[in-house]
């Protein structure tokens, strides 16, 4: 970083579009692919609180020491195991998004208000149908509002799976420290940032075309 | 030679407990950062969170705060400090990554002062009032000691933030536990990188438990009792 260099050089960026359309396509499967990953996971584990409520201490005791171990050491904790796979970068990233999905799948539930499931009991509902058809679109705002806080980390913490060699545009970040070149960090940390904005954007537009009824009141 | 015999021949070498190098040192290094910008984060952000909630102004703000401070991934922040660090003739290590921490500690700290205190209930507020206290009186001995609990664990968040980030830091050069995961993945050291990696979960869990401790001892028996232990929806927390 010489005092002459300018802080992004446009002609870099402009001849590197294809990285860099790459690195955000793979930024994006990385993130996409934890927080599906994460959802399928947070969503049968509380099932089985709303079943057997004795686990949810444990499981969000678990969840919450996975959530505080740094995200750099979790992802060295892996290598010696699953080496510098995309798995080290999946299993660490989707561990972030449990204590988050759980909480708020688990918050979504109780927030249904008890009169409406005894209606619907009353009017002959199967757990399963209740399930299905009265607790989760009720619950749906806010385990939205959960996987976008999901979603916003997750596409954070994509980043630093660079240094695991994985990557997505923590590659550029990380090019960027190494080379002393301010261009393509710059590129990638305000591409990350713009990404987890879109997102989020795009997952608030889900939210009030899933639950219409919601709109009225706020 | 099995891996855990790797890593306990890593750990009997000298400089692992004596030198630059050594645990100790890095331990050291790590807690220092971190508690500088804790501290810095504080001086800034607490009486600017205390201030808004006693006021009941600026709510937007200091909700708005905390989720920029998600958005913002640490990564990212540390890589944008480094051309800032280099404008301003400060170098590669220490400032790069300090510049990153304190940012990264205040908003969980500015949001959850601030709900902290807009949850304390106006009625109580009015009763301080009716008993005479003054203003600062009423922040003092009934506002904060109710929202110590909320308090605190906006610190927690922070300082579990800065920790976490402070092992980032050692990719901009500068020292900590850090180190040892960098410079491992950068010689293929699996022993180095798998020890780090446990010292930096360890000291994040070490804080965690230090900041539960320090809710206990501080906290008014009373309102630790009244708080239940469903914390419900994610509302706080950057990482």
């Amino acid at each position: 970083m010489t005092p002459d260099e300018p802080l992004i050089r446009w002609d870099w960026v402009f001849s590197h579009l294809g990285d860099i359309w790459q690195r955000l396509v793979e930024h994006l499967t990385l993130a996409g692919l934890a927080v599906a990953i994460g959802l399928v996971i947070s969503f049968a584990l509380s099932l089985a609180i709303r079943r057997y409520p004795r686990l949810y201490d444990p499981v969000t005791w678990v969840t919450g020491v996975l959530y505080t171990i740094p995200s750099l050491a979790l992802f060295a904790l892996l290598v010696p195991f699953t080496r510098l796979t995309i798995w080290t970068a999946e299993i660490g990233l989707v561990s972030y998004t449990l204590l988050i999905l759980i909480r708020n799948i688990m918050a979504g539930f109780q927030s249904v208000p008890p009169d409406v499931r005894e209606a619907a009991v009353g009017m002959g509902y199967a757990p399963n149908q209740l399930l299905w058809r009265v607790d989760l679109p009720l619950a749906l705002s806010v385990i939205i509002a959960g996987i976008r806080v999901a979603a916003v980390t997750t596409i954070g913490l994509t980043t630093v799976t660079a240094l695991i060699g994985q990557g997505g545009l923590g590659f550029f970040i990380l090019e960027g420290i190494q080379r002393f070149f301010t261009t393509p960090l710059i590129v990638g940390a305000v591409l990350s940032v713009v990404v987890a904005v879109l997102v989020d954007a795009a997952l608030v537009g889900v939210q009030r075309w899933a639950t219409p009824w919601t709109r009225a009141r706020s | 030679m099995s891996f855990l015999a790797t890593i306990l021949t890593w750990l009997g070498q000298p400089e692992r407990w004596q030198g630059v190098d050594s645990i100790p040192t890095r331990v050291g290094e790590h807690l220092l950062m971190s508690g500088v910008a804790l501290a810095l984060a504080v001086a800034l952000a607490l009486p600017v969170g205390i201030a808004l909630g006693h006021f009941g102004r600026g709510g937007i703000v200091a909700i708005n705060v905390a989720n920029v401070g998600r958005a913002l991934p640490s990564l990212a922040l540390l890589a944008l400090c480094l051309p800032l660090a280099f404008a301003l003739g400060l170098g590669l290590g220490f400032w790069p990554t300090m510049f990153a921490l304190v940012p990264l500690g205040i908003p969980p700290i500015v949001t959850n002062s601030f709900v902290g205190l807009r949850a304390v209930d106006r009625d109580t507020v009015e009763v301080a009032r009716g008993m005479g206290m003054r203003e600062w009186q009423v922040l003092r001995r009934a506002e904060i000691p109710i929202a110590a609990p909320i308090i605190i664990a906006g610190l927690r968040n922070a300082a579990v933030a800065i920790v976490a980030t402070a092992t980032l830091g050692a990719v901009v050069a500068s020292g900590g536990l850090g180190r040892y995961i960098v410079d491992g993945l950068a010689r293929q050291e699996e022993a180095r990188i798998f020890v780090g990696a446990v010292l930096v979960a360890l000291l994040a869990i070490a804080v965690e438990i230090a900041f539960g401790l320090f809710e206990r001892l501080t906290v008014s028996p009373g309102i630790q009792a009244q708080r239940s232990s469903d914390e419900g929806a994610w509302t706080a927390g950057a990482r």
